[in-house]
């Protein structure tokens, strides 16, 4: 019997050090739902407790059920029936089941809908969980900012009709945003809507490597205003599957076996309109999307820790030169790296879920109940659009960096392995498959970095960071409070000489710039967390080292961990820093001499 | 049409986790030092009755006998998605053989309503296996053992696949049932999101007493009955009273009960320990193989 939340001292560790109670009782709205609904919490220690044992059973549910099928749902995938259905993976049809049972398919759709009112915050923590097990079970679990998108944007007709059956289980949903020639580009999306005499609405066209396609909602962005190019034109609808539904293919890919990725063509299919025409791609997709980013962002996570622990057990127990490969210099230093690129990735995308919490609770109480005092109300404002702007530029960070950080500890896994996990005894190599898509769908790294940067040279990043920097701390992380400083300046003095170089220069440089301010970040993050108030011991590996003993307080591991990630950041920022200051500009004036033409067939 | 189902359940220590201090010296089962659990065959039981549910209607009602802490395996049971949970306590159950328990349980089940009436194969602490068959005859119903698959519910009719050790046999029969479920027959289901929220509150009188006692260290034994009553009554109205019944409830016949209605003796206790002495190397070679497995054959370790 195991359990992927209890033997995460990493979770729960951060299921403690996070004011949970906090964000409940934005989400509760002053815990006005439990006199309604009798499975609502009536205070802050019960959303809580609430919070904890739906992880817990989650826990169980993913090491017992789901992980033992990951691998026969690689090997087995989709099928695509000569009559256009599909047929899921056999482990994957019985997970949804059981997913269903477990009542967690409305995580954080209203208690109305029959969801749980949960925050972001544990969807993220449920979806690394889930993730861990089966990545691409994530790719059905995951999806539930489509009923999100329905309940932030539609009229409460189609919410009834549609919320309550996914909180049940009962539907899976798709996201119908990807054509041939709209990937990235979503402003050129073709797919038509048209409207009949009665006032129908209508769809037609094809849309390409749209995961879970097979769903039975479909959320299809399409061109409405056919005499109005860019986005718009462009409104979103909702249609089901049926005969005027056509599943033309299922990709065959190098990873995520378990979740179908299909090509559709809409004949005239019947569909409904969400919310306003023009409003498709924004605000409706956009938000859709960053919802999508921290999913994938926690996908990322799931599968950087099922990666890590096959290493971390592997180097104790393979012995060469007569002794555990874990005592070589470069296979500890690489597990060291590896197990700090997990902590941090996760502290920036809790972090990231965090606000974006505190940023849906504010503009909502702005929005449904805004205080009648003006001094409040201007207060209301201002944090309502500070937070919307921080989680706009958290959310491309996490993106960014979970996903490349699970490709780099997927790799680096496979490396400690060597030969073993190359081959498919090990589930090293479906990890490292399944890593590579994190960094492409729901927007590229590139693109992840383009949304980042500009909060990075916006101001948004500063203010962001001054208000870290003004968190108490624990007097034995001051001195990386220091380092921390300085690269601070550094950033600032890099942000600024950007500034006056114009967009393309800022985006030649975005990576760097961005890679600086989460190093900066996630430095704060890793000292706010050593300077924990939750008293936890955990258990340290048997070994040489200074660590006496067989358990460490966290509070004194999670000093260690900052350090080191501190003061290995330091010279890397300064590198980096120093890069972006140097103006040089040859990518765009010597690309055609260095690439050389394009050769003819 | 819709079912009803009782699902007898067990709290047993989870003997899988056994280690060195498990036994005490004279024999028997140190039962603080392992973990109690939900026995994992009423788990099945419970599964395929939930199933039944989700398919037919109806409802689930779990009773389990035990000491007051057997109420937790209850309140999984709620979580898992029973309608109804009942504790069946008492200090003169104390002692009771499958005998004497299957005759205690008979009196609860005969309280309730019920078409199909399901346990776990056996529990995993005394793996006798006889409670099920026993708890039939004393209710007067067909029962159906090592049941591993629902073939078909109809009407008045239910059809499962039951293993016979080197295969199975697929019988049918009229309603009012029990079946013994075996491990292969479903995984059983997590708890439901909803359910732990809202029955994590659930309580049986005498765990509300128990609290009100604590919370008022100083109050007098009428005040305590009071404040339970009201505590009770309170929750029985939002659903989360889980029943607790004892003898007199039941309206058990005594001497069937507890040390006097249990005619099992137990003779002698052994302690077995296993020790490896001596090892034994066998070539990798086919002969060497041959060899060993002829030995194992005629040690009648395989056959």
């Amino acid at each position: 019997m195991g359990n992927f939340y209890k033997d995460n001292d990493d979770i729960r560790f951060l299921f403690q050090h996070l004011d949970l109670a906090q964000l409940a009782g934005l989400c509760e709205e002053g815990y006005r739902f439990a006199e309604e609904f009798d499975y609502a919490p009536s205070d802050g220690d019960e959303a809580v407790q609430n919070y904890e044992m739906v992880l817990d059973a989650m826990g169980e549910l993913s090491a017992d059920f789901i992980a033992p099928r990951a691998e026969s749902v690689d090997r087995e995938g989709n099928t695509l029936n000569e009559d256009g259905t599909v047929t899921r993976a056999k482990g994957i049809a019985e997970a949804l089941e059981k997913l269903a049972q477990a009542e967690v398919m409305g995580f954080t759709l209203p208690y109305r809908f029959g969801g749980l009112n949960f925050p972001n915050l544990l969807y993220s923590m449920a979806t690394e969980i889930i993730s861990r097990a089966d990545a691409s079970l994530m790719n059905i679990f995951g999806l539930q900012g489509i009923a999100e998108t329905i309940n932030a944007f539609a009229c409460e007709e189609i919410k009834q009709e549609y919320l309550p059956p996914f909180a049940e289980g009962k539907v899976t949903g798709a996201m119908v945003l990807t054509e041939p020639d709209a990937g990235s580009d979503l402003q050129a999306v073709k797919l038509r809507a048209f409207e009949d005499e009665k006032g129908n609405w209508f769809l037609h066209g094809v849309k390409r490597f749209i995961t879970n396609g097979c769903g039975d909602v479909l959320l299809v962005l399409s061109r409405s205003e056919p005499d109005r190019s860019g986005g718009l034109g462009l409104s979103l609808f909702v249609c089901e599957p049926g005969p005027t539904v056509h599943i033309r293919r299922l990709e065959d890919k190098l990873g995520i076996h378990g979740s179908p990725t299909c090509e559709i063509f809409f004949d005239n299919t019947p569909c409904k309109l969400i919310g306003e025409r023009r409003r498709g791609l924004a605000p409706y997709v956009a938000t859709l999307m960053n919802g999508a980013r921290i999913g994938i962002a926690a996908q990322s996570m799931g599968i950087a820790e099922a990666a890590y622990r096959i290493a971390r057990d592997y180097a104790a127990s393979r012995k060469q030169f007569g002794m555990a490969i874990e005592r070589l210099p470069a296979v500890r230093d690489m597990l060291i790296d590896m197990k700090i690129a997990v902590e941090t990735g996760r502290a920036l995308l809790y972090e990231t879920s965090r606000v974006v919490d505190l940023a849906v609770a504010y503009n909502k109480r702005l929005e449904e109940n805004p205080p009648e005092d003006k001094a409040e109300l201007k207060s209301l404002k201002d944090d309502a659009r500070s937070y919307k702007r921080c989680a706009g530029m958290l959310t491309p960070m996490a993106k960014y960096l979970c996903s490349e950080m699970c490709n780099q500890v997927a790799y680096d896994a496979i490396q400690v392995l060597g030969g073993s996990g190359y081959m498919r005894d090990y589930a090293s190599e479906r990890h490292a498959r399944d890593a590579r898509i994190t960094t492409i769908y729901e927007g590229t790294s590139q693109l992840q970095i383009v949304a980042a940067v500009r909060g990075v040279c916006s101001g948004t990043a500063e203010k962001y960071l001054e208000d870290l920097v003004a968190k108490e701390y624990a007097p034995q992380v001051k001195d990386l409070l220091d380092k921390l400083a300085e690269g601070l300046g550094q950033l600032k003095a890099a942000v600024e000489f950007v500034k006056d170089k114009g967009n393309d220069y800022m985006d030649l440089y975005g990576r760097a710039l961005t890679d600086v301010a989460i190093a900066l970040i996630n430095g704060y993050l890793m000292c706010d967390q050593a300077s924990t108030k939750v008293q936890m011991d955990v258990a340290v590996a048997p070994g040489i080292s200074s660590t006496d003993g067989q358990t460490v307080p966290m509070k004194q591991r999670k000093t260690l961990l900052a350090r080191r990630y501190v003061e290995k950041n330091a010279p890397t920022i300064k590198a980096l820093t120093e890069l972006i200051c140097q103006g040089d500009r040859s990518t765009f004036s010597d690309y055609e001499a260095l690439v050389g033409p394009v050769q003819e067939q | 049409m819709a079912y009803d189902c009782v699902v007898l359940a067990k709290q047993v220590p989870d003997t899988h986790r056994i280690t060195g201090k498990v036994m005490n010296d004279d024999g028997t089962v140190n039962r603080s030092a392992l973990p109690a659990i939900f026995n994992p065959e009423d788990l099945n039981a419970l599964e395929l009755a939930l199933s039944i549910k989700d398919r037919f209607g109806g409802r689930v009602t779990v009773v389990t006998m035990g000491l007051p802490g057997a109420t937790r395996i209850l309140r999984e049971s709620l979580y898992r998605g029973a309608d109804e949970a009942i504790l069946v306590t008492d200090i003169r159950c104390a002692a009771s053989d499958t005998l004497a328990t299957s005759y205690i349980l008979s009196c609860a089940v005969k309280k309730l309503d019920y078409d199909i009436v399901l346990c776990g194969r056996q529990a995993i602490d005394g793996d006798t296996a006889q409670v099920g068959p026993q708890l039939a005859e004393k209710l007067g119903i067909t029962q159906i053992t090592y049941v591993e698959a629902l073939e078909d519910l109809q009407d008045n009719t239910i059809q499962v696949r039951r293993s016979i050790g080197n295969g199975w046999q697929s019988v049918r029969t009229g309603l009012p049932v029990l079946l013994t479920v075996t491990g292969e027959a479903n995984t059983p289901r997590v708890a439901a999101a909803r359910h732990l929220m809202k029955y994590k509150k659930a309580r049986t009188p005498g765990e509300v007493a128990e609290e009100i006692k604590v919370m008022n260290p100083d109050a007098v034994e009428a005040e305590i009955k009071e404040l339970c009553e009201s505590r009770c009554e309170a929750l029985r109205a939002r659903g989360l009273l889980i029943e607790q019944w004892n003898l007199d409830r039941l309206e058990a016949d005594l001497t069937w009960c507890g040390r006097s209605g249990s005619p099992t003796k137990v003779h002698r206790i052994q302690s077995v320990v296993l020790a490896a002495k001596e090892s034994k190397e066998v070539p990798p070679t086919d002969d060497g193989l041959a060899e060993m497995i002829h030995e194992l054959i005629e040690d009648k370790i395989i056959a």
